[in-house]
């Protein structure tokens, strides 16, 4: 069967000028904890309710990274953000005020590698001179939608994974200074047929494994060419099918694969089962440690492959099965 | 994807660990226990104020209830579980936190359409068949009866 190998698409144009991660409490206690711009410590700020805190999660990034651009709203072209919350509550709450044309996206937890996809495609192609890829996930926002009530005394599974508190904002300009992002594939929808609502990782897998495979075969690249190759939120389940994917074709991945999910947190201290998820891990993860390491030349070369599970819970009570999706990008110190 | 959803779903399969039963179990019979335990302390205490042996129960009840909905608005009846599991599950504590805490949570959204609409949100389920069960059971025991 002739199966749709998509594009890569490559940019000569495009970098990332700032960057900014916000995160909450239990983030700012794992091992990543005093790299990220500000900490809400009590995961809620001025706000009343958890989706009111996730939306002041994105204000707050937004904010950070056009301070540190020099960026005023008023030059400001374009937002293109998401979030997990039904209607993007926490985007279009969030950066509202900024009064900045907006594109509001879904792509689950690897919203905020499409966002930097479609901010490269609008800068490179010179129809504005920046964008702004932001997203947010918030851990009781996430959990009351789409699990059980916050104290409810319900147990995780171990193949659970934790909705980070946390968003990342970063604003794409035409390159000048590195980060520069060179190249991006656009997932493609993999339903592996998982069917486990506490098993994302499983669910995502396959999805990263598609669009990395292609990337590497449209880029003629091998793991080897990259400093790192780095997933959103495979966690310790998904990343290790992962490496077995990559295994059957004889290639081995492990050795320069990190997981911002296995990354956030602390796991041996922090009770987060299979590791971090959520857009807002690899967000801020991204944002606050491994564009600022493309930036000074200590990685000259990335993969970020965020994943998104596109779980419905409604699908999902109806028997269905949980497709999953990831975007990859390309970011280059030269 | 050169794989098949099937052959996907063992490698999943494999690579996704169990919970531990050798841990859980021992875990979720121990706090059970107790729980039940203080629930027995409670019945001897009203026994000993000299309440009759069916409000003595009743009064039980009533207290695990409240210490229940006590303990999960103080947030400690949900970390109390990640370690119980079933054991702070079962017990009449377990149905406590399952309506208190969408009480809790959905407060936001107002006390009619927030609260007052999702405080069944998990207990409703166990309500309607707890009720259904008791009726066909019910029946039966009434037809044994009459035979």
């Amino acid at each position: 069967m002739a199966v749709c190998e998509g594009k890569t698409i490559k940019f000569s144009n495009a970098a990332i000028t700032s960057f900014a991660a916000v995160v909450g409490k239990i983030e700012s206690q794992g091992p990543y904890g005093d790299e990220f711009d500000e900490i809400v410590e009590d995961n809620k700020g001025t706000a009343e309710t958890w989706e009111q805190a996730e939306a002041l999660l994105q204000t707050k990034a937004l904010h950070h990274a056009m301070d540190k651009a020099g960026l005023a709203p008023e030059n400001a072209d374009l937002i293109i953000a998401g979030d997990l919350l039904n209607q993007c509550t926490g985007s279009s709450y969030g950066l509202k005020d900024f009064y900045i044309p907006f594109l509001g996206i879904y792509g689950a937890c690897s919203t905020f590698a499409e966002g930097l996809l479609l901010s490269a495609a609008m800068v490179n192609a010179g129809y504005v001179d920046n964008s702004a890829a932001v997203t947010s996930s918030h851990f009781s926002s996430a959990e009351r939608q789409f699990r059980f009530p916050l104290n409810y005394g319900g147990v995780r599974t171990p193949t659970a994974q934790w909705t980070a508190t946390a968003a990342g904002a970063a604003i794409v300009t035409p390159a000048l200074a590195p980060p520069y992002i060179r190249a991006a594939t656009v997932g493609k929808i993999q339903d592996m047929g998982i069917t486990d609502l506490n098993n994302m990782g499983a669910a995502m897998a396959g999805a990263a494994y598609d669009t990395i495979n292609r990337h590497f075969k449209h880029m003629g690249t091998h793991p080897e060419t990259y400093d790192l190759i780095i997933t959103g939120d495979l966690g310790e389940v998904g990343s290790e099918m992962l490496y077995d994917l990559f295994k059957r074709d004889g290639v081995e991945l492990k050795s320069r694969h990190k997981d911002c999910g296995l990354m956030l947190y602390d796991r041996e201290r922090q009770d987060v089962h299979a590791g971090g998820s959520g857009c807002g891990c690899s967000a801020s993860m991204m944002c606050g440690h491994f564009l600022k390491q493309v930036k000074s030349g200590e990685l000259k070369r990335i993969l970020y492959a965020a994943t998104g599970a596109l779980m419905s819970p409604t699908m999902v009570q109806q028997g269905g099965s949980i497709p999953g999706i990831s975007h990859a990008v390309e970011i280059c110190y030269k | 994807m050169n794989i098949s959803n099937q052959e996907y779903g063992e490698l999943a399969k494999r690579r996704s660990p169990a919970s531990s039963m050798y841990k859980t179990i021992p875990m979720a019979f121990v706090i059970g226990g107790i729980i039940c335990c203080i629930g027995e302390g409670f019945l001897n205490m009203y026994r000993a104020f000299g309440l009759a042996e069916e409000q003595a129960g009743m009064w039980t009840s009533i207290t695990l209830i409240f210490i229940s909905a006590l303990l999960t608005g103080m947030k400690v009846y949900d970390r109390m579980a990640q370690h119980a599991g079933a054991g702070t599950l079962v017990p009449i504590t377990g149905f406590a936190n399952s309506v208190v805490s969408p009480a809790l949570d959905f407060k936001s959204e107002g006390y009619v359409l927030g609260l007052g609409a999702k405080m069944f949100v998990i207990a409703g389920p166990v309500i309607v068949y707890g009720i259904s069960a008791s009726i066909i059971y019910g029946i039966i025991y009434y037809l044994i009866k009459m035979i």
